[in-house]
């Protein structure tokens, strides 16, 4: 009886994480949809642009595999790229694995498997309001982009006979757009006193960002940027 | 429906080196709980990172010249105040790709 109850709590979970993430799946078709075209225009066959997105998943860097291919960098130096560009999500990761520590390690494996900046952000903002989170909830929220993200690149790449350039759209805006959202939904969760202290914060991100920018590619600037933001943080908190 | 032996290549090693960051930091903090001053460091996190992956588009440095992308830092004007007014992820999505779509229009 108890296990009974559980497992349809689960599924409650489950399905309230599928509506958490519908929100969020403009963004996925828009820029699935844009890496879609960008690959077929880059000679990507359609089963090379389903398997990337099938087992690379990871937005930014699949548009950076295809920029490398099409001029034929060194397969080495494409994966070089593509770990640095996705080692975000390894703080990310580190920044919800705790609310999932009670569960089993197949469960901590699974979210993080299909961890997303997108799925991140939403379980980063669920956060704010309780301190543990449930697997089943995540799966939704993770599955539910999957496989939106599976199927828009598709669609793109079939589009992309007939739309050359994407970004007449303004479809590449979807996902700084969804970011903006993410992250001024979360800055008006907090009390008054706090949010001087993260906006604070959110200004030396972007100072960080100015100076990191001149010396280091974008993705490492993202990364050292956080790093040390983070930092001060933590050391101007009263 | 071809596969290069190049692009399967990269498939897998790219699946590799992406899976990786993503699942390590669910089996360390599975198996040792972070000290109090890494958890408050990490609280900060989201917000850091959020804010860097919005600027990340505002410029691009150019052999030592930093270049303003205006449509870009436009956009985000339309596409704040959207966030901010209602709260909603999909009208902010919807604002910020309309407005960039005209911007292009626009000013070109």
């Amino acid at each position: 009886m108890k296990i009974d109850l559980m497992m349809h709590d689960d599924r409650q979970q489950f399905i309230q994480g599928i509506r958490d993430c519908l929100p969020t799946l403009l963004g996925y078709i828009g820029i699935g949809g844009a890496f879609g075209i960008v690959g077929a225009s880059s000679n990507v066959s359609l089963l090379e642009i389903a398997m990337l997105s099938l087992f690379v998943y990871a937005g930014s860097a699949q548009f950076i595999i295809c920029a490398l291919f099409v001029v034929h960098t060194p397969v080495s130096v494409i994966i070089a790229t593509t770990f640095i560009v996705n080692l975000r999500h390894f703080l990310m990761g580190l920044a919800i694995a705790p609310a999932f520590s009670q569960h089993s390690m197949k469960q901590n494996i699974l979210v993080g498997t299909l961890l997303t900046d997108e799925t991140f952000g939403v379980a980063a903002l669920q956060l704010t309001k309780q301190t543990k989170l449930n697997p089943s909830w995540m799966h939704g929220l993770n599955i539910t982009a999957y496989l939106c993200w599976l199927l828009s690149s598709v669609a793109g790449a079939l589009l992309g006979q007939w739309i050359k350039e994407p970004t007449v759209l303004g479809l590449d805006f979807a996902l700084p757009a969804m970011f903006i959202a993410l992250l001024f939904i979360q800055l008006q969760q907090q009390a008054a006193g706090k949010l001087m202290h993260l906006l604070a914060v959110v200004g030396y991100t972007i100072i960080f960002m100015f100076v990191f920018s001149y010396v280091l590619p974008s993705h490492l600037a993202i990364l050292f940027s956080t790093m040390a933001a983070a930092t001060i943080g933590v050391l101007t908190k009263r | 429906m071809t596969i290069s032996t190049t692009m399967l290549l990269i498939i897998l090693g790219c699946c590799l080196v992406t899976l990786i960051p993503r699942i390590a930091p669910f089996i360390l903090v599975k198996k040792v709980s972070l000290p109090k001053w890494m958890t408050d460091w990490l609280s900060y996190i989201p917000i850091c990172i959020l804010t860097a992956l919005i600027v990340q588009g505002m410029w691009t440095v150019e052999q030592g010249k930093l270049i303003l992308s205006w449509h870009y830092i436009l956009a985000l004007i339309p596409t704040a105040i959207a966030a901010l007014w209602t709260r909603s992820l999909a009208v902010t999505v919807i604002v910020g790709v309309a407005a960039m779509a005209l911007l292009r229009l626009w000013l070109n």
